[in-house]
């Protein structure tokens, strides 16, 4: 009974132990989306200068299909990071991408499409940030993958890295339209 | 010289003082407020349960970050337009989830965060009484006295009586 007793602090501290090792590898900046399963938010944007249509709700939903939503701005640096890979999926026709721009100053949303390239099916102007926080949206770049009937399905946040796209987002997309 | 030194801890202590008084730095601007003192007062309660979600550890009471001023934007737009202090703040837990929230709700997924304490108490107090119930018991055991030792303390006792 004794020498058992002695062996209750030794389990207590390898449980604990056990808990905040798992703490470590936790990402505290991802935040659970509350949008997942559930239908886009309703919104309705403006163009971007420079574009004649902007994006609304009705306008994806619409078009029935698996697509992304990335919300992304000028002054976003790690928008950067993710850039070159949303170009080679439109370059190929691999998803529609269709973008919000994050309270961008009017012009400077449209000046880093023409410097960089617009990857985007369509882009609305959130100038205010309204749309975003109806998304969730923590930061940018974040990107949700929408299925056919228009509900949420997955919240990247920060950059689509490769890996980030070969493991989740494309067996994601693949599995949806087959759905 | 003796009356510098005090002043040295008088000075010392003020400042102190100063520094534990002070409450965190309000990051509302002037532009953000409502007209209504009343109403202000409320949003600004509001900010301060609700986290900043870019930075995380802060409330957005007391963050600069654009999306927190977005969200005192919200919180006031939300209690301008009558909602109840509960229903601005379910607009924004709507959005952002839980998490936003700097003190957890009590509900089932958080029954053990919040009992947690207690029952580390509980155990703790358990633990406490049984080995201090026991001890004392321990030790009269062990140091029982021999009987010739019983006999030179009766001689003892005795002398001195």
């Amino acid at each position: 009974m004794n020498r058992f007793a002695l062996l209750i602090p030794l389990g207590v501290f390898i449980i604990v132990g056990a808990v905040f090792a798992a703490g470590l590898w936790r990402d505290p900046s991802r935040i659970p989306s509350q949008l997942i399963d559930r239908p886009l938010p309703v919104f309705n944007l403006p163009p971007i200068e420079g574009f004649d249509e902007g994006l609304s709700s009705d306008h994806i939903i619409g078009e029935g299909e698996v697509a992304l939503i990335n919300v992304w701005g000028s002054w976003c640096v790690a928008c950067h990071i993710e850039h070159p890979l949303l170009m080679a999926l439109a370059e190929n026709d691999v998803i529609p991408i269709y973008g919000i721009d994050w309270k961008d100053k009017p012009g400077d949303g449209t000046a880093w499409l023409e410097r960089f390239g617009n990857p985007y099916t369509r882009i609305g102007d959130d100038m205010d940030g309204r749309v975003a926080i109806d998304f969730g949206v923590t930061g940018a770049p974040e990107t949700f993958v929408v299925d056919k009937q228009g509900r949420v399905r997955y919240k990247q946040v920060g950059p689509i890295t490769q890996q980030a796209w070969d493991d989740v987002l494309w067996p994601l997309i693949e599995e949806l339209r087959r759905s | 010289m003796r009356r510098r030194h005090e002043n040295i801890a008088m000075r010392t202590l003020l400042a102190l003082f100063a520094l534990f008084a002070a409450g965190a730095a309000l990051a509302v601007e002037p532009d953000e407020m409502l007209d209504d003192p009343a109403l202000e007062a409320r949003a600004q309660k509001l900010d301060e349960q609700l986290r900043c979600v870019t930075c995380q550890s802060q409330s957005i009471a007391e963050s600069n970050a654009p999306l927190a001023k977005d969200l005192r934007i919200i919180v006031r737009e939300r209690l301008s337009a009558g909602d109840s202090d509960a229903e601005a703040v379910d607009y924004v837990v709507e959005r952002y989830g839980d998490y936003v929230l700097l003190k957890p709700p009590f509900q089932t997924n958080t029954y053990f965060l919040w009992a947690f304490p207690a029952l580390v108490l509980i155990a703790g107090g358990a633990a406490a009484f049984f080995f201090l119930r026991r001890a004392p018991q321990r030790a009269v055991a062990a140091d029982a006295l021999s009987d010739d030792e019983e006999k030179e303390l009766q001689r003892i006792l005795d002398e001195r009586g």
